[in-house]
């Protein structure tokens, strides 16, 4: 049973994380529980549907048809995420000094919910199929009762839900004067970390090259698959020895980020007269 | 899926077109009871391969290795294949996560 609920929890607690950050910094839009919900939902709906087709994915483009999904997978959370962190940064100038800062903030996080939930929904995904495969084989073996399968597995999804929960509510206590910088900032961690596993899985297909294996090795004081390592995996991308493209792409897209928020910053105040709905 | 298997395709050639170097073949592992056979695989040092894992049980198994930085889940009664290398020498461990217990093997390049 332990050991269904470490494969369970290992799986969740990614999701789990990045389902925080993402409550956490829509906090105060409308909805945005169901927003969330929604893209959980969907995230287990495709995973279900990855799980019946995973073999023919494994199959295709020669055999790295699985590697090329989950780099499109990434890309496409980095890509909203990095939209995120720019609609948020379009007024933040103004907020600054605005007393109606939260007000003004929702209406923005309001605006790219719509990308988050689907973050929300790319992430469960990302572990999901992976995790239904797991249990499917448990099922098909008989290994172990079922009762042991229900309780590892419930174990682990609550374990995962736990640590989730405990970096929300331990966010939710930043005072308002940091708050939105604090959560900018894991936000474009989080980005960076995700760009840098898409470009892991292009190393493995073959279609990146990886720029020098072992660029530094921390495996020995903090490895990856370590509680701490595997939280800020998934907070932060840490790894613990990781190729020089994953380096690149890593503080490729936090530079690329920091442009853009700066460009949009400095060039579009709203225009005059006109009201946000 | 076959246009979203072009479509993807053709997303990622565009985006990073680049040659596919060749890589020569390399063993071939197989998982039979939730053990590795054979435990022990070579590979040259130096090189770019291709690890055959194929999966002669019912059930899922994913073949994970920490050093070698791969994770990758192969189906019942089923293959995949895992590009590698090039590595330098040395002893790479490998276990099957789903069975951790007895799914242990190692990958010798030299």
């Amino acid at each position: 049973m332990w050991g269904i609920a470490l494969i369970v929890f290992r799986e969740v607690l990614e999701a789990a994380l990045i389902i925080s950050i993402v409550m956490i910094a829509s906090r105060g839009a409308h909805h945005r529980g169901r927003w969330v919900f929604g893209g959980v939902l969907l995230g287990l709906l495709g995973s279900l549907l990855l799980a019946l087709m995973a073999d023919r994915l494994a199959q295709a483009l020669e055999g790295v048809g699985q590697e090329l999904f989950s780099a499109s997978v990434l890309m496409i959370a980095v890509g909203m995420l990095t939209w995120h962190s720019v609609s948020m940064q379009q007024h933040g100038r103004e907020m600054a000094r605005d007393m109606k800062q939260l007000g003004r903030e929702v209406l923005e996080g309001q605006r790219s919910l719509h990308g988050l939930a689907l973050v929300v929904g790319l992430a469960v995904l990302r572990e999901g199929s992976e995790l239904i495969l797991f249990l499917y084989g448990l099922v098909s073996a008989e290994e172990g009762g079922l009762m042991d399968l229900l309780g590892g597995g419930g174990l682990g999804l609550l374990l995962g839900a736990l640590v989730g929960l405990v970096l929300y509510f331990g966010l939710a206590k930043i005072p308002l004067k940091y708050f939105f910088s604090v959560t900018s900032l894991l936000i474009l961690f989080l980005t960076a970390g995700l760009a840098a596993q898409a470009a892991a899985f292009l190393v493995e297909a073959d279609w990146l090259p990886p720029l020098g294996q072992g660029i530094w090795d921390t495996s020995g004081w903090l490895p990856e698959k370590s509680l701490p390592g595997q939280i800020l995996h998934a907070l932060v991308g840490y790894v613990d020895h990781p190729d020089g493209i994953e380096v690149v792409f890593y503080l490729g897209t936090l530079l690329l980020s920091h442009l853009l928020m700066r460009m949009v910053a400095h060039s579009s105040p709203p225009a005059p007269g006109h009201k946000a709905p | 899926m076959s246009s979203l298997r072009f479509t993807l395709s053709f997303l990622f050639l565009a985006l990073f077109g680049m040659p596919l170097l060749m890589a020569a073949d390399g063993p071939t592992l197989v998982i039979r009871n939730h053990l590795f056979e054979p435990e022990e695989v070579m590979a040259p040092a130096g090189q770019k391969f291709k690890l055959v894992v194929r999966n002669e049980d019912a059930t899922p198994e994913e073949f994970e290795s920490k050093t070698l930085k791969r994770e990758k889940v192969v189906q019942g009664h089923s293959e995949i294949v895992i590009n590698l290398g090039p590595l330098v020498a040395g002893t790479y461990d490998f276990v099957g996560e789903f069975h951790e217990a007895t799914a242990k093997g190692r990958l010798v390049v030299r």
